[in-house]
């Protein structure tokens, strides 16, 4: 035995035995450097932040409640008579892949429970999706060096909706059919080739033997795996790019200013993750999602009242329930060459949610180019402080709502005692000029609120304390804001319109002069940020406003 | 039989064979019919019939016009039978508040003699559908094959859970929960407001009653899923995730990242 290994070296021995495991784990793993990094990863705290943690932890809630569902069921479209324990539908003849999903509810132990878990979580997981990439976009938080996040992002919002439509259809219930024919249908209106893609994908005429069982395959095998792959990318990303903050103190876009990950961040989102479960877990206690024992077998020619698609669908349903059959006395649907072209299905079908998708994975490009904002971005704004990029978002996001809206066309009509007909008049004119009054009533409002950011970060906060002065004049007594405060009220950019500049050629070209028109457009409308020199002569006029309460008539006389 | 077939090529016998079609296809569905229709009510009394005909004159006749052969405000009331009557009046449709685009429930205007006695003075004017006997509405056919026949006949008006659905220009088909089985049977046989008559030859009475039978026991089953939201599928459940789960959610977020200062 060599004694050249220096036995003297103090060895890191631990004490316990478990921490002996934990060493021995270490020096092979290398965990507790991955510890020190990621521990010290500092994310600021919002909570407008934690969507995206409610849209990964519905998708965990999603993956252990939907293994549990795939032991009990069985996609097969053969036929069977129902022999479980639902006596309004006993005997009725219907799918394998219906009797094994109403067996679920009725006959396995929790497992209505289990089927409510995974539907509520999948309507929670599309909404919290959402919602985090309203507060990307309102906040501007896709800008450089962010905007292939966000196409992972909006990647990632398809491939939600499509789990959930493709598991929506697998109870083969009556309601779900209904949904398959509505697609089924669209499918076929697109020209030439609808028909084709159709057959192929239901394997023959609708709705055919093969349907569930290949929705089942995409629903547990290809789609989570994307969106596994996408999330994993997403979280990589974040990783590199360090999170976003608020304007505030201290924050600029060189530094994050936040708690570490461990161990309080590391805590708080662990238990996150229980509480997201508990909201889901009593949901789905309490509250009935998907009765598909109330709707029965699906049979092409019943269709139920009231039959929509979750609510993530909706607004493609509600494009379809506006779309009039003809325009004056122009039939939408026409034949020719001998052929039908059903533009009141395929139009209304495709090119809402194709403008949509469109404007929402280009935008950051958009704006960047009519911006010429080519620098890296890690304060956010406030969504006052871009009027313009909030207009527009709020003019895609009322125009979503009008077919959101018009989904429920028939429920607005019972519950508030209204005419159908009025509601789809309504909701149609609301289509095209909705938008574009949300964009001016935005602008508006957004401006408003910076008019009044600057006057707070000038005059103070208003008390509404009335003081009478010694001569008899009343004033409202102002209170100074704190350095913090203010700071968030002026730390902001406020870009004026950038002229059209001339190429390496010295020509304006024509895309230029868009370009400058646009940034009119974008910028034109601007409230500046209080500069110091403002502040300065606004406190250096009159004092410190505890100057003012001391009733220093004079000087406020001169105000 | 030589004298018909020595007649066969008369001029007049393609007439005469074309009024004998005519003659028997129009009897026969006539007895088809009427085997439906024309149950000319017995058990009234006459003195039904006398106050039933007061109170019509009091209530009912300012629309329905005197002796109810209507009037500009009101169709004729001779014929539509006991059953009409009895639903119309007892759900409280009749007497009719207000115009609109249907006559809506109400509490019922007149006691159940009263309701009674106004049938039994329509019922007189003509034969019509009758109130259904107490073996059809009794609520113990067969609820599967009952939910078939509703999920084909009344699910695409009245939602495949009875919650109801809108109708064109402000009509609608009411929720069925709490409907009583006579009255259920007494609008599929009369058809009232926008509703389709189901007559005995397009539903069976069997069939009816199997409907009713379904009918009671998802009422009486209730929601084994919890609430059941107003049982209006994915519109309210979308309107709860997004208020109430994402609200609760947004609630503890706010709590989690609030600070102690």
């Amino acid at each position: 035995m060599s004694s050249s290994l220096t036995p003297d070296a103090p060895v890191f021995v631990a004490k316990t035995k478990g921490g002996r495991i934990t060493d021995f784990v270490d020096q092979r793993v290398g965990g507790s450097g991955i510890l020190r990094e990621f521990g010290r990863k500092v994310f600021p705290d919002h909570w407008s932040f934690m969507f995206g943690e409610v849209a990964l932890y519905s998708f965990v809630i999603l993956l252990l409640s939907g293994t549990f569902l795939t032991f009990f069921f069985d996609p097969s479209m053969a036929e069977t008579h129902y022999a479980g324990s639902y006596t309004p539908l006993k005997n009725v003849e219907m799918s394998v892949a219906y009797s094994s999903s109403l067996n679920i509810s009725f006959d396995v132990r929790g497992g209505l429970f289990m089927r409510q878990v995974h539907h509520w979580a999948a309507l929670l997981f599309v909404a919290s999706v959402s919602v985090h990439m309203l507060r990307v976009f309102f906040t501007g938080a896709f800008r450089k060096p962010r905007e292939l996040n966000w196409v992972v992002g909006s990647v990632l919002l398809i491939l939600s909706m499509a789990a959930g439509f493709t598991g929506y259809s697998l109870p083969d219930d009556l309601l779900s059919g209904n949904g398959l024919r509505i697609i089924d249908g669209v499918i076929k209106s697109i020209p030439v080739i609808g028909t084709y893609i159709s057959f192929f994908l239901f394997g023959g005429e609708f709705p055919g033997t093969m349907i569930i069982s290949r929705l089942y395959m995409l629903h547990i095998l290809l789609v989570p795996a994307l969106i596994l792959l996408m999330i994993v990318m997403h979280l990589f990303m974040v990783v590199v790019h360090k999170h976003t903050q608020y304007p505030g103190p201290g924050r600029n876009d060189g530094n994050v200013v936040g708690y570490p990950l461990g161990p309080v961040y590391a805590a708080k989102a662990g238990g996150f993750f229980f509480i997201v479960f508990g909201v889901v877990a009593i949901m789905a206690a309490f509250f009935t999602i998907n009765p598909i024992w109330n709707y029965g077998p699906y049979d092409p020619s019943p269709v139920s009242a009231g039959t929509q698609p979750d609510w993530y669908i909706g607004f493609v349903d509600g494009a379809l329930r506006l779309m009039p059959g003809t325009i004056g006395d122009w039939k939408v649907e026409q034949i020719w060459f001998g052929h039908m072209f059903t533009f009141n299905v395929l139009l209304p079908a495709l090119v809402p949610a194709g403008i949509l998708f469109t404007v929402m994975f280009t935008y950051p490009w958009i704006e960047r180019w009519i911006t010429k904002d080519n620098r890296e971005h890690h304060v956010l704004d406030r969504p006052r402080n871009a009027p313009t990029r909030t207009a527009i978002g709020m003019a895609g996001f009322v125009w979503y709502c009008v077919m959101w809206a018009a989904a429920g066309s028939d429920l607005i009509a019972t519950h508030f005692h209204v005419a159908l007909n009025d509601v789809t008049y309504w909701l149609r004119a609301l289509f095209f000029i909705g938008p574009v009054i949300a964009f001016i009533v935005t602008k508006r409002v957004a401006l408003a609120l910076q008019r009044k950011d600057r006057e707070i970060a000038l005059h103070g906060r208003e008390t509404g304390r009335i003081v009478r002065l010694p001569h008899g004049e009343f004033i409202e007594v102002h209170a100074p804001l704190d350095e913090y405060k203010r700071y968030k009220l002026v730390g902001f950019e406020s870009p004026s319109p950038l002229p059209a500049v001339p190429n390496e050629h010295g020509v304006v070209d024509r895309k230029e002069r868009r370009r400058a028109k646009l940034s009119r457009w974008f910028f034109e409308d601007r409230v500046a940020p209080v500069t110091p020199v403002e502040l300065e002569a606004a406190h250096g006029h009159h004092g410190s406003h505890e100057a003012v309460e001391a009733a220093d008539a004079q000087k406020t006389l001169s105000h | 039989m030589k004298a018909i077939s020595q007649k066969r090529r008369h001029p007049l016998a393609a007439i005469a064979l074309l009024l004998m079609g005519l003659l028997v296809t129009g009897g026969l569905y006539a007895v088809a019919t009427t085997v439906n229709q024309a149950k000319a009510d017995t058990t009234y009394s006459a003195s039904d019939v006398a106050e039933g005909g007061k109170l019509f004159a009091a209530n009912c006749a300012t629309c329905h016009g005197v002796g109810a052969s209507g009037s500009q405000s009101g169709p004729s009331l001779v014929g539509v039978g006991a059953a009409a009557v009895d639903f119309q009046v007892g759900t409280g449709r009749m007497p009719m508040q207000m115009n609109g685009p249907q006559a809506e429930k109400k509490p019922a205007q007149f006691n159940e003699a009263q309701t009674k006695q106004l049938a039994a003075y329509v019922a007189s004017l003509a034969p019509g559908p009758a109130i259904p006997e107490a073996s059809v509405i009794d609520g113990k056919g067969d609820a599967a094959k009952g939910g078939e026949l509703f999920r084909t006949n009344c699910a695409m008006c009245h939602n495949a859970a009875a919650a109801g659905g809108a109708l064109t220009r402000g009509k609608f088909a009411p929720a069925l929960a709490g409907v009583s089985g006579q009255h259920i049977y007494e609008a599929m046989v009369t058809g009232p407001q926008n509703m389709p008559v189901f007559n005995d030859a397009n539903i069976s009475p069997e069939g009816k009653r199997d409907i009713i039978t379904y009918l009671k026991q998802i009422e009486s089953n209730g929601s084994p899923g919890g609430a059941d939201l107003g049982a209006l599928g994915p519109v309210s459940e979308g309107l709860f995730v997004w208020i109430a789960g994402l609200g609760v959610i947004i609630a503890f977020t706010i709590w989690l990242t609030s600070r102690t200062s």
